[in-house]
């Protein structure tokens, strides 16, 4: 087996901050490893060390088979990066953001220009070509910087929060991106805040949380331990909350807990449960305003976790909301 | 409850390592700079203001301390003041023109442009060679502009053209070292803003505590002293003398002897500045 992408015991400490407290990633070939963790967790140190920008002050890691420490230009090589802030130039048109790039990575002018044109036509910014980046929106910027990171065709990809800041449709329009990506046989470090997003894209899970790894494993497998999906229901009339709560019991798994003012949510298992839920709630003749099926929040996943209240990580939450758009 | 990856059962597989792809060396690596440098004037032409600093702003020093300072400072004279102020005003504009590249540099570096460049197989060197470079084109329109509206204003050379276009290569090689200071202040300061203010601290003694404005015998012995080891006096000396006639051959050596002595000594630092930015 081949990874693409190995780490082990990676540290890195800024003053008398901990930011990386042994961490061990891997990502075999041509998978997505999803970096699932809150804001300050470590998520942008490991991969400013797995791309050569900084230097961890132990562990050791390869990328593309090559050590970062000892190895650096190889590294740089067979990488892109799309770090968390859209790293475009705005004084330059999108067309000249890239063929930038491509000279720099040695091909020749014509080349760089066929290159620069394609990748403008992938991620739908023909029509913006020859307009400066700092005139772009910024899902567009985004998706130039993505499209900055692919120009020489690289073998390992990493994206750092590539959707974070952008609103729902824009988000659901990148994964697509980062499908085709892996598609093309690329390896994929995607780090994030929303485990929908990690379960979306990733083969493998790795969650980090105060620069340590708390757990790892496909998807499926962390929601099991998760505790699956949560169902949310919140009923018409007040007076059939106790049996909605009843009725909870006997779908999902453990007590029903109340969510917002009336509102009751439950663990259950499958993705199908839907339906069964709706028959349910008619024959016990039960109105709902809302019913919803939903991957549980990163604040429920660290919960479940670290048996840490959320209380320790609203702080940090409150920043991630106000994350620039960059 | 924690899961967690199995362990891999054998670690990646170093590829074997080739002759491509090493330290960009060369014809290569001068590609890189020059793309680089490219992208630099593209910036600077694209923001105007970019400008201000190597034309309106040595204009206005120019036109100030002629028409303000000029009658009181030479005994009435102004024509013969000019004479004097516009070779020295030559090494004051440089010096101020510089501050700009760190500010830049740090600029770009906050916004995340330079971590993609770090993370391509180029040489770590190659964006901040390439932003010298392009700062050449500066220098180069301060020196027209200066001495154009020089002529304006009735300044003449006592020399011929071929010693003008002398004093201004040497004041733009100078500006070519000089502004690695503003490069290694950019890579040590904590923000763009304050580039500029440590920048200041720096240009402003060196530039006023020189022979650029008035003539050294009327200075106290210690600054005298300051003022006979400061490089832009040894600049403007050089300057003064290809412009009006009379010895360069001293100041000039001085000149050269500087303009070694800060590549030597902030190329490096500048460098290991750039690398160490986390
Ligand atoms: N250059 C730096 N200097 C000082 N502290 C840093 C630096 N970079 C990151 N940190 C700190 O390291 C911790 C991890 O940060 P980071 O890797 O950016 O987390 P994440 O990307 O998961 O939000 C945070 O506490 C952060 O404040
Ligand atoms: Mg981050």
């Amino acid at each position: 087996m081949t990874f693409a992408i190995h780490a082990e015991g990676l540290t890195k400490r800024f003053g008398d901050n901990q930011a990386l407290a042994g961490v061990d990633l891997a990502a075999r070939e041509g998978t997505v490893l999803g970096l699932l963790g809150p804001n300050g967790a470590g998520k942008t140190t490991a991969v400013r060390i797995l791309a050569t920008l900084l230097a961890a002050d132990s562990g050791q890691a390869t990328v593309a088979g090559f050590d970062v420490r000892t190895d650096p230009r190889r590294v740089r090589e067979h990488i892109g990066l799309t770090g968390q802030y859209a790293s475009v130039d705005d004084d330059l048109t999108g067309t000249q953001n890239l063929v930038m790039i491509g000279q720099l990575l040695d091909l020749r002018g014509v080349e760089a220009r066929r290159r620069a044109r394609e990748l403008l036509e992938w991620f739908d910014l023909t029509e913006a070509a020859d307009r400066m980046a700092k005139t772009y929106s910024g899902g567009m910027r985004r998706r130039l910087d993505l499209a900055a990171s692919l120009v020489g065709r690289p073998a390992v990809i990493f994206l750092d929060e590539p959707t974070t800041g952008l609103d729902p449709s824009k988000r659901e329009d990148m994964w697509g991106v980062i499908r085709n990506l892996v598609a093309d046989g690329s390896t994929v470090l995607l780090t994030t805040q929303y485990l929908a997003e990690a379960d979306a894209l990733a083969d493998e899970i790795t969650v980090i949380d105060r620069g340590r790894v708390i757990a790892g494993g496909p998807p499926d497998q962390l929601k099991r331990v998760l505790g699956g999906q949560r169902l949310s229901v919140r009923p018409a009339d007040l007076g059939q909350r106790d049996e909605l709560r009843r009725l909870l019991a006997v779908i999902g798994h453990g007590e029903p807990a109340e969510e917002g003012r009336d509102g009751l949510t439950v663990s259950v298992e499958g993705d199908d449960v839907l339906p069964d839920v709706v028959a349910a709630l008619r024959s016990a003749g039960i109105r709902v305003t809302e019913l919803s099926l939903h991957l549980p929040s990163l604040d429920e996943v660290f919960f479940s976790l670290t048996g840490r209240s959320e209380a320790a990580h609203q702080s940090t939450d409150r920043t991630t909301e106000k994350e620039p758009v960059a | 409850m924690t899961l967690t990856t199995t362990a891999p059962a054998e670690l990646s597989v170093s590829a074997p390592t080739t002759a491509e792809g090493d330290r960009p060396t060369g014809p290569r690596a001068l590609r890189h700079v020059l793309v680089l440098a490219r992208r630099n004037l593209i910036k600077t032409i694209r923001t105007p203001e970019q400008f201000i600093d190597v034309t309106l702003q040595p204009v206005t020093f120019l036109l100030l301390f002629a028409y303000v300072f000029g009658g009181a400072i030479s005994g009435g004279s102004r024509h013969q003041y000019l004479e004097f102020l516009l070779p020295g005003m030559l090494g004051q504009s440089v010096a101020l023109g510089s501050i700009a590249l760190g500010q830049n540099l740090k600029a770009d570096i906050e916004k995340g442009v330079f971590d993609r460049f770090r993370s391509l197989p180029i040489a770590r060197s190659a964006p901040l060679v390439a932003a010298v470079i392009a700062d050449f084109a500066r220098y180069l329109l301060l020196c027209v502009i200066l001495v154009g509206f020089g002529y304006v204003m009735g300044f003449r050379i006592a020399t011929d053209p071929l010693s003008l276009i002398a004093a201004l290569a040497l004041s733009i090689a100078f500006a070519l070292c000089f502004c690695w200071i503003s490069v290694f202040v950019g890579m040590k300061a904590r923000t763009s803003g304050s580039v500029q203010g440590i920048m200041f601290l720096l240009v402003l003694p060196l530039s006023f505590g020189s022979s650029t404005f008035v003539e050294t015998s009327t200075m106290p012995g210690w600054l005298q002293a300051f003022v006979k080891v400061n490089p832009i006096s040894h600049l403007v000396g050089a300057v003064r003398g290809l412009m009006l006639g009379g010895p360069v051959g001293s100041n000039l050596a001085w000149t050269f002897a500087w303009m070694a002595a800060l590549l030597v000594v902030f190329v490096p630092l500048a460098l290991r500045g750039y690398a160490r930015h986390a």
